[in-house]
């Protein structure tokens, strides 16, 4: 635990409720896609970062695999309105991913096998935020879900958690990705029920 | 809490879904029928009827791809407040002449 | 067009520091800037923020942004804080933390919204309320680095509100630096400009126009951010010399 800082009481929230405004609980786990399932060898497979001056981070399947992985349980919520409680996912955290980046870039752009993308802000995939997911309820990722990895941003609605992770753009400025390009919200926080752009 | 709503989700590639979904989503946008429309893939000059396009959604929107080469050719998001309409991947939309015709003589 | 990179790496900036107090000073009857020292700091550009972290005794944490309000030196780092009425944590720090006393702080965070004393031309600042403060930072900084043109326009609700009052005062003096206060509830008497809300007119001076293409830096409450950012651009500025930061609600 952190050191506590003298006189500090705090406020807290009401830490109950699980679910987010508007949504409802699901028993199976729903498929959503833009696209057919991308077909992606673990020999060909590639993660990329690059930063906003060009410079390029790669890693293989099994670089991946050698990068120390962790086990969390997440509560997640589609923007559809369906959520899933304490789902358990195994990956790569992207803090160990972007420990050597030199960037001075706010957002990113997150890019799929397949062409789908989605934008963030950097901020919300550092700090325990966000992973490389490549195992989901003990067994490896199925393709439909996004196999053999996809990026977990679990805070955030579900489709920012991009399927078929491919590469993450570094970028100054915040631009839209696939769905925020036709309305769905730039940042995307379930709390707020920031489903839509002007949400 | 706002009452949800039941979406059918279909799981998979939807192997069964065509254009003709678009049909619905778009007819408050065309006066004429979407899916006898016939669009020119900007990414590999394909010609295909919209009821021939590989359909993946409703949610989180409708995606139309090219039958040839899997290109996103429209996409359609309807917001509670607005309806998002994306042809940027189509080179050109074409309707046969009869079809506009026979709607102004309705 | 590359940038240079900020200072410290991603890990660095990502690294609680301890930051100690220092020193505090009232800025108004609502604000107050502490001073403190931050344990390696890696140092930071104008504009940029930190992200400060209080956590109580079961473990509970709560944390806000902050802009920085002076440029590097050091150390040391300046965050001015406004108190937020029936905030949880702008009152504990505004007068809660006693001197020699620590909280958690992260940072500095932000690429886009900084200023860099080698970038060229002209810098037009528009402040709203508490979005002075990070606008602060680039004109302190000014002074280090010489010459270029700066033009401050700040809106605040009555004097009473001003940041920085003396301070500005005194920089309005400086050739090369304007500034502008525009006061939209209350006017001081005998100002010749009305008490009401920041227009295009108020934007504008001879100099001052999209054709001498000056960087502009907007900062405040959202809505305020992006009615002035409109304002700018329908009076020619072009979008890529607008660079904005709100002060939005932080979460839940």
């Amino acid at each position: 635990m952190d050191f506590v800082t003298r006189g500090f009481e705090g406020r807290r929230r009401g830490s109950d409720d699980r679910l987010p405004p508007g949504q409802y609980l699901t028993g199976d786990f729903p498929v959503l896609s833009a696209g057919p399932t991308p077909p992606v060898d673990h020999d060909e497979w590639e993660l990329w970062v690059a930063t906003e001056d060009g410079t390029r981070h790669t890693w293989s399947w099994d670089e991946l695999m050698a990068l120390p992985a962790e086990s969390v349980t997440v509560d997640i919520h589609c923007v559809t309105s369906w959520s899933k409680l304490d789902t358990e996912w195994r990956g790569v955290s992207l803090d160990t991913l972007l420990e050597d980046v030199e960037t001075a870039a706010d957002f990113v752009m997150v890019h799929s096998y397949g062409g789908y993308t989605t934008n963030l802000p950097l901020e919300d995939i550092l700090d325990g935020k966000a992973w490389v997911a490549f195992g989901y309820d003990g067994d490896d990722l199925a393709p439909e879900h996004g196999g053999p990895a996809r990026l977990l941003v679990p805070h955030l609605y579900f489709w920012k958690s991009a399927k078929w992770v491919r590469g993450i753009e570094l970028m100054p400025h915040d631009s839209p990705g696939f769905w925020e390009q036709l309305g769905y919200h730039d940042y995307g926080d379930p709390w707020r029920e920031q489903r839509y752009q002007g949400d | 809490m706002s009452h949800p709503q039941q979406h059918p989700h279909r799981p998979g590639p939807p192997a069964d879904w065509d254009g003709n979904l678009m049909a619905g989503p778009l007819s408050e946008l065309f006066a004429l029928d979407v899916t006898t429309a016939v669009v020119r893939c900007r990414g590999c000059g394909a010609a295909n009827e919209v009821a021939r396009l590989r359909v993946y959604g409703p949610e989180p929107g409708l995606v139309g791809r090219c039958p040839g080469c899997d290109d996103v050719l429209l996409r359609v998001v309807r917001t509670p407040d607005a309806i998002w309409l994306d042809l940027g991947g189509a080179a050109s939309l074409r309707w046969p002449a009869e079809s506009a015709g026979s709607e102004a003589q309705a | 067009m590359a940038r240079a990179a900020l200072p410290g790496g991603l890990s660095a900036r990502r690294t609680w520091r301890e930051a100690r107090l220092v020193e505090r000073r009232p800025e108004s009857p609502t604000a107050v800037t502490l001073l403190l020292e931050v344990d390696g700091w890696p140092g930071h550009l104008p504009g940029q923020h930190v992200d400060v972290r209080l956590t109580a005794p079961d473990g509970y944490t709560a944390t806000r942004s902050y802009s920085v309000a002076a440029p590097q030196d050091g150390d040391r780092i300046e965050l001015t804080v406004q108190r937020v009425p029936d905030g949880e944590v702008s009152p504990f720090l505004a007068d809660g933390l006693a001197l020699g006393d620590s909280v958690r702080l992260r940072g500095p965070v932000g690429g886009w919204f900084v200023w860099r004393p080698d970038q060229p031309g002209p810098v037009l600042l528009v402040a709203g309320g508490s979005g002075l403060v990070p606008l602060m930072s680039m004109l302190r900084a000014r002074a280090t680095a010489g010459g270029k043109a700066f033009r401050l326009v700040c809106s605040v609700r009555s004097p009473a509100d001003v940041l920085y009052r003396d301070e500005l005062a005194a920089l309005s003096a400086v050739p090369g630096v304007e500034i502008q206060l525009v006061h939209t509830r209350e006017a001081p008497a005998g100002d010749p400009r009305p008490a009401g809300r920041l227009l295009a007119e108020d934007l504008s001076a001879p100099g001052w126009t999209a054709t001498e293409g000056p960087t502009c830096y907007v900062c405040g409450p959202t809505g305020f951010v992006e009615s002035i950012a409109d304002l700018l651009v329908l009076t020619g500025h072009g979008a890529d010399r607008i660079r904005t930061e709100r002060f939005g609600p932080s979460g839940p």
